[in-house]
């Protein structure tokens, strides 16, 4: 067959992604996005150009060979294309499903300069649950060296680097203080974005075939401390993310009905409220929730309050209620993927932007009763670049609520800190640690991900677990020297 | 799985249990507690630390049966096994010899005041306990707290033993008797009660710290679920505490955060109870 010319690949149409309805998919927790079919991804993987030099890869934060598993996919060559992928990502069948694309390779893609870039990260999810559906564990293991690796946080960052320390042979124990391991990926990304299924993929090949020894229910800095863990083994890495909510400071803030999104997505998540009482943990989505902020978290607890009231009206009759997402900025400067808005926008969920709270109003019993708001109006661009939202005198006005939701960022847990002698700390409450080798400033720790950017993405997370990996291989190696 | 290694019935619905839990029971000490989970559909339960034998890695809790939760760990059988313990959680007690103590156990906070008040009397201390429930019944550990106690006070809110009176009574009576000087005050038991205790003590200006029972998820400071309200500003109490100085908090808020899920809770024991009906009418049809 002829070689297809650019200007016919250009012609090919951007492959949709089939969905599950918006109304229907308000009253379930079953994956939004179904994923493409062997030969629509086939179809999407000609439309790219093989650029020679691929601008998509410098978008990518861990520089994935795009290039090179688009052309074995549209090959049919998968096993290569699994392979071409895993040179720079563990978690293909996360990133492609959680990665803000739009921002990052898709953002970059030449295709995209005039018309729609090649969808990367749906491709990405196709290679990913290939892969997931027909991995089998490797044939050669690399001999036992009898060194001892310790990973706190088994997030993407710390799956990650359990993962790439284990395949040399060194002894690998993951601490995770929840009773389940996954991180945010768990307790946060709910369901219906990323199928817990997906990810307990990649934690049982990390316990099955790399002998990878996980223990939940364990404290780091309670049950027991980092300088103790150094002692027993031969390197530490830190990936404890960055997991505590913040609330803003506002009259109201403690009334029954206002939670951190991290406490609501918990229960929903986690702890599986919403197949309460078969699970025994409730959660109450009221008959009007505000979500307060516009980012992933913002969205995600949008989108679960919207099902579980949907869930909770079926049982009980009566109309579900609404949603509302009460956001400073325009609609430009929303924070969160593109896809998450598009999908929350479908099904249902209010925005109103240009609005700030500046109080949470109770009744008698304790309870919210309503928002008092701000209008907003953008005026000059701050430190972020973005345009700065200031409030307009005199335009508060009351919206009658009775749950709030504030999503409004998260710093690192602080209990990893504790008894953790010479482990520097920015104000921010971030670990200090070198962007490229991961290495902190006490001797034998190595930290990346969220704990040490704070809040950000799972590949950003993955990458710095990879790099962090390779040095500590390195340095039990007895390759480079300890600092 | 942490198996359970013994098991007491203290009061009607009041038990103990051992729980085999190595990794927790190397640093447990008084003051923390844990956090359990009974099985893949469990919810996290908070549950002070009562005694721990670090030898035999065991943790020993009190419970009430209160709600499904602990209505269910409460039909457990020694040999039975729960799915999640997590601890220590929360800072210890701070133990110091301060001189004269009062250690105030309500209820099933007579667990949790129990090796507060043996480590303080380790510590030099002359304590003085009060404790109390509503009757009889659910009155526990007298003899364990007289051992760690220069001096007991019983009270019952029916009178059906000790004296009848709420713990407040004696602690008032000490406080103002000039011949004594208390250093420090800890109070442990329904939120009602510390809420009691603690405006009793102000007056006399005496520190009290009191051990905060909110609503719980982690237990390690990632939802935020449990803050209750200070003087000067939101904790986390399953981080910044459990313990707190009593005069302090934002008692009204903490007792209506504490109501927010009672009509679930209460959906929880009925559905529990219908549960476990059916599968006692199942089994006696199997039969
Ligand atoms: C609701 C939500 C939605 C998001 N959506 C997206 C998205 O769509 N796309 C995207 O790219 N990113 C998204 N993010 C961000 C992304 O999930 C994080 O950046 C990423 O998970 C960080 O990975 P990590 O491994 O650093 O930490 P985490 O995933 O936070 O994992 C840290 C783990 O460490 C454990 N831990 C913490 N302290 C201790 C301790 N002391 N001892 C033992 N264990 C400890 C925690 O329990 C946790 O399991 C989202 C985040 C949230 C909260
Ligand atoms: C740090 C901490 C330490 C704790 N330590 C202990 C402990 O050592 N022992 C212990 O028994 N509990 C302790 N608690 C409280 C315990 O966690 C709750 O009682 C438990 O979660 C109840 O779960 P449930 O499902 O059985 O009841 P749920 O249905 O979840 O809740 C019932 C709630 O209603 C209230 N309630 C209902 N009926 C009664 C009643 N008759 N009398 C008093 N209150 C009632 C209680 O406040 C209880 O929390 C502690 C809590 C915290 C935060
Ligand atoms: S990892 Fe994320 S950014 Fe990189 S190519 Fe894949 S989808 Fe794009
Ligand atoms: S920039 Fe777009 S067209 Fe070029 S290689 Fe990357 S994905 Fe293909
Ligand atoms: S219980 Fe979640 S922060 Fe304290």
């Amino acid at each position: 067959m002829a070689e297809m010319k650019p200007q016919d690949r250009m012609k090919i149409p951007r492959q949709p992604m089939p969905n599950q309805d918006g109304t229907v998919r308000r009253g379930n927790f079953e994956e939004v996005a179904l994923g493409y079919a062997e030969e629509t991804a086939r179809k999407e993987a000609e439309r790219c150009l093989q650029c020679k030099k691929p601008a998509c890869v410098e978008g990518c934060p861990v520089g994935v060979l795009i290039p090179d598993f688009i052309k074995a996919l549209r090959e049919g060559d998968m096993a290569k294309a699994v392979e071409a992928m895993k040179m720079k990502n563990n978690l293909p069948a996360i990133c492609g499903r959680v990665c803000p694309q739009e921002s990052q390779c898709e953002g970059r893609c030449i295709v995209g300069k005039k018309g729609e870039p090649v969808a990367i990260g749906r491709l990405e999810r196709f290679v990913g649950d290939f892969e997931l559906a027909n991995r089998t564990c490797p044939l050669e293991k690399a001999p036992a060296t009898g060194k001892k690796v310790a990973v706190v946080g088994s997030g993407p960052a710390g799956l990650t680097c359990a993962v790439d320390v284990a395949r040399e042979g060194h002894k690998v124990t993951l601490f995770e203080s929840l009773h389940g391991p996954g991180g945010v990926l768990v307790y946060g990304i709910p369901e219906f974005r990323l199928p817990k299924g997906v990810v307990l993929g990649e934690i049982n090949y990390a316990v099955q075939c790399l002998g990878i020894d996980i223990r939940t229910d364990h404290v780091i800095g309670r049950t027991i401390t980092l300088d103790e863990l150094l002692t027993d083994y031969d390197a530490v890495f830190l990936g404890t993310g960055a997991g505590l909510p913040s609330f803003i400071r506002i009259p109201g803030i403690n009334l029954n009905g206002v939670m951190s999104a991290n406490e609501f997505l918990t229960r929903v998540n986690l702890m599986k409220a919403y197949l309460f009482p078969d699970y025994d943990t409730p959660v109450k989505a009221g008959k009007k929730v505000a979500v307060v902020g516009a980012g992933n978290v913002a969205m995600d607890a949008a989108r679960c309050s919207a099902r579980i009231q949907s869930l909770q009206a079926k049982q009980s009759g009566g109309d579900p209620g609404e949603v509302h997402i009460v956001y400073r900025r325009s609609k430009e400067e929303i924070p969160a993927r593109a896809e998450e808005v598009h999908h929350a926008e479908e099904e249902g969920i209010i925005f109103d932007l240009l609005t700030n709270p500046v109080e949470i109003i109770g009744g008698s019993n304790g309870r919210v009763t309503g928002m008092r708001c701000i209008r907003m109006q953008l005026g000059e661009p701050d430190a972020s670049g973005r345009r700065k939202p200031v409030p307009i005198p005199g335009s508060e006005f009351e919206m009658a609520v009775d749950t709030v939701i504030m999503a409004l960022g998260t710093s690192p847990n602080p209990l990893v800190f504790v008894d953790a002698e010479g482990l520097e700390r920015t104000r921010h409450g971030t670990a200090v640690a070198d962007t490229a080798t991961g290495r902190t400033k006490k001797q034998r720790v190595w930290a990346g991900g969220d704990v040490v950017t704070g809040a950000a993405t799972v590949i950003s997370a993955m990458g710095a677990g990879k790099r962090a990996a390779a040095d500590i291989n390195k340095f039990l190696k007895g390759e480079t020297a300890p600092w | 799985m942490y198996k359970i290694l013994e098991k007491q019935t203290l009061s009607d619905v009041t038990k103990l249990m051992v729980i085999h839990a190595p990794h927790v029971a190397q640093k447990a000490r008084a003051g923390q507690f844990i956090i359990i989970r009974i099985d893949e559909n469990g919810e996290r339960v908070p549950l002070t630390i009562a005694d721990f034998d670090r030898k035999a890695g065991a943790i020993t809790i009190i419970f009430q049966e209160v709600g499904k939760s602990t209505m269910q760990l409460g039909a457990l059988k020694v040999g039975d096994a729960v799915s999640t313990f997590v601890g220590p959680l929360g800072h210890p007690t701070e133990v110091t010899d301060f001189g004269s103590v009062i250690c105030v156990g309500g209820g099933v906070g007579i667990a949790p005041i129990y090796p507060i008040a043996r480590a303080l009397k380790e510590a030099g201390n002359t304590v003085i306990s009060i404790i109390g429930a509503r009757n009889k019944d659910l009155l526990f550990w007298e003899d364990k707290m007289r051992a760690v106690s220069d001096e007991l006070h019983i009270c019952t809110d029916d009178g059906s033993y000790g004296r009848k009176a709420l713990v407040t009574d004696p602690l008032k009576e000490i406080l103002e008797d000039k011949t004594r000087s208390i250093a420090k005050i800890w109070a442990i038991g329904p939120a009602i009660m510390m809420k009691f205790v603690s405006s009793a003590t102000k007056p006399f200006n005496v520190p009290t710290i009191v051990s905060l029972n909110t609503v719980m998820i982690d237990g390690t400071g990632m939802c935020g679920g449990c803050r209750v309200l200070l003087e000067d500003g939101a904790r986390f109490v399953c981080v910044d505490g459990p313990e707190f100085d009593g005069h302090k908090v934002d008692w009204t808020n903490l007792l209506s955060r504490l109501q927010f899920y009672r009509d679930e809770e209460k959906a929880a024991v009925e559905h529990y109870k219908h549960t476990c009906n059916l599968d006692k009418a199942m089994a006696e049809g199997g039969k």
